[in-house]
């Protein structure tokens, strides 16, 4: 796991398979079966053209960073983290997602950086969805 | 429907102090209704249509209703952040024109330094679907602003120490305002030393907290005929919301390309004839994006259109935030908004001060963007005039 806080996550019914499916290190997001859109973040419905014909799709878990800050110093259990990564990560099937990246110096990230799904585990099982920078291919 | 022309603001004030130590929320709005109304000539009684935010005390508008003492016809508490006092006064002139109201007070107060609430506090809106996704990564409301200044660098090549130039030109002002939180003049290399808070944001990018508050009361052109005090016309008004939009989010714009388009084509006007404009600066980014997306420059200009004092009153290209802004003067509540009506209501009186005011300033603007640049946003545009 990376250095960073863990959180209690609210699970509905909504984005549980979401949840369920960082648990077993795979990135799972919906999919309209109606425009084909993938749906960011998970929810019943298409918000494109609102068609509850969704279908769970496993995702690459590549990305790019299409923005991000280094925050020197965070608030409440961030106080402790010293400086961190919050970035906008564009996954490879088109949304752009809030992240952290992590195992990299916060001043070697750079925007077009390829990175790749980091599922930050803790003992307690809490799981985030964090992006670590891509090995060379 | 048009409202160009059928409704006046007829009262503005904004509240003196910018700690407030020893008074509740509800009274700083009692304190800067009664100030409104003052400025008006009106009094309580005169009011059939009131306006809050959802950070008002109470069960929507209806608890600050009742401790005002007021009877209404009309009531609206839409909250879209920093831009809702703006789309207030949009929806009073609705109202009025609807003939719903006659009068209509609209008030913000907050007291984020007092009670300890700084920049970057957590959001109250715990209930909201996106929070999973969003909220547990450490996103500050600064890193979000951040992260969109980082996207419009990359794109358009825009320097912090442009972005510094409009801190600059606050502080140009705010000298010259007795009430402002920060008084004192900046330079770009003082904004540029200043410590990092979320790179590329500097902390003297960043506005400040205040305690405080502010009212207007915007009138039919019955009621503002009948008034001495000089009341000025809504001329164009326009609103948007931008959204992540399915995670498809483009961080280099904000509603304002939505909002301004509307509010100039109402007014019957162009960016070139705004005299004065009020730009919601939470963060000194919020500007320059806005100044472009409302037309006052090309997309990816912003940072040369900003350089050289082009900010600075009573001369500069586009003389902004008279009052010192967010960023010296006053953010009261975290948000302000108000304050962006309030000084375009001053210089559109002749009633800036004297080294900032605008000399024969005809058309004002006001924007404003409530939420977060780098989420979700409502962004609301005022075009105010001298006259109809
Ligand atoms: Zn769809």
């Amino acid at each position: 796991m990376s250095f960073l806080p863990l959180a209690d996550v609210e699970v509905n019914n909504e984005t549980q398979p979401f949840w369920d499916a960082l648990r077993n290190n795979t990135l799972m997001l919906p999919r309209c079966t109606a425009c084909q859109s993938v749906v960011w973040y998970p929810r019943a419905h298409c918000p494109v053209c609102f068609s509850t014909q969704l279908q769970w799709e496993e995702m690459s878990g590549r990305g790019t960073v299409y923005s991000y800050s280094i925050v020197a110093k965070g608030n409440g259990r961030w106080k402790e983290s010293g400086p961190y990564v919050v970035a906008y990560v564009e996954l490879a099937e088109g949304p752009r997602i809030l992240t952290n990246i992590v195992g990299v110096a916060p001043t070697d990230v750079h925007i077009n950086m390829p990175v790749v799904a980091v599922f930050d585990t803790g003992d307690d099982g809490r799981v985030l969805l964090r992006f670590g920078a891509s090995p060379e291919i | 429907m048009s409202v160009r022309g059928k409704a006046f603001i007829a009262g503005a004030y904004e509240h003196p102090l910018r700690t407030i130590p020893n008074k509740t929320v509800q009274q700083v709005h009692a304190e800067v209704a009664a100030g409104a109304l003052a400025d008006a000539g009106l009094s309580l009684s005169d009011v059939d249509a009131y306006f809050c935010a959802g950070d008002a005390p109470g069960f929507g508008a209806l608890s600050m209703a009742e401790y005002l003492g007021l009877e209404l016809t009309h009531i609206d508490n839409t909250e879209t952040g920093g831009s809702s006092y703006l789309l207030h006064v949009q929806h009073a002139a609705e109202a009025i024109a609807a003939g719903h109201c006659h009068v209509a007070l609209i008030t913000l107060a907050g007291l984020p330094r007092s009670s300890g609430a700084g920049i970057g506090g957590a959001g109250r809106f715990g209930s909201a679907p996106e929070v999973s996704f969003e909220n547990f990564f450490g996103l500050s409301i600064v890193a979000g602003y951040a992260m969109a200044a980082r996207r419009h660098m990359y794109e358009f090549g825009t320097t912090s120490k442009q972005l510094a130039e409009i801190k600059v030109a606050a502080a140009s002002h705010a000298q010259h305002n007795p009430n402002a939180f920060l008084q004192n003049v900046v330079t770009i290399e003082e904004v540029l030393q200043s410590k990092m808070v979320a790179d590329p944001l500097h902390m003297l990018d960043c506005c400040v907290v205040t305690d405080g508050g502010g009212a207007l009361v915007v009138v039919s052109p019955e009621v503002a005929r009948k008034l001495s005090r000089q009341c000025v016309p809504v001329l164009g008004t326009g609103f948007a919301v931008k959204h992540v939009n399915n995670g498809r989010i483009d961080l280099t714009h904000t509603g304002a390309v939505v909002s301004g388009p509307r509010a100039f084509a109402e007014a019957g006007l162009t960016p070139s004839d705004i005299c004065y404009a009020s730009i919601y600066d939470s963060f000194t980014i919020t500007v320059l994006t806005t100044l472009e997306d409302l037309g006052f420059c090309e997309k990816g200009k912003g940072g040369e259109f900003v350089s050289n004092g082009a900010l600075q009153a009573p001369f500069g290209k586009l003389p902004f935030n008279t009052d010192g802004g967010g960023l010296c003067n006053n953010h009261p509540s975290n948000r302000g908004g108000i304050t962006k009506v309030i000084e375009a209501v001053r210089q559109l009186r002749n009633e800036a001060h004297p080294a900032v005011q605008v000399p024969n300033c005809q058309f004002a603007l006001a924007h404003g963007t409530g939420g977060n640049l780098a989420t979700r946003m409502g962004s609301a545009t005022l075009i105010l005039g001298q006259e109809v």
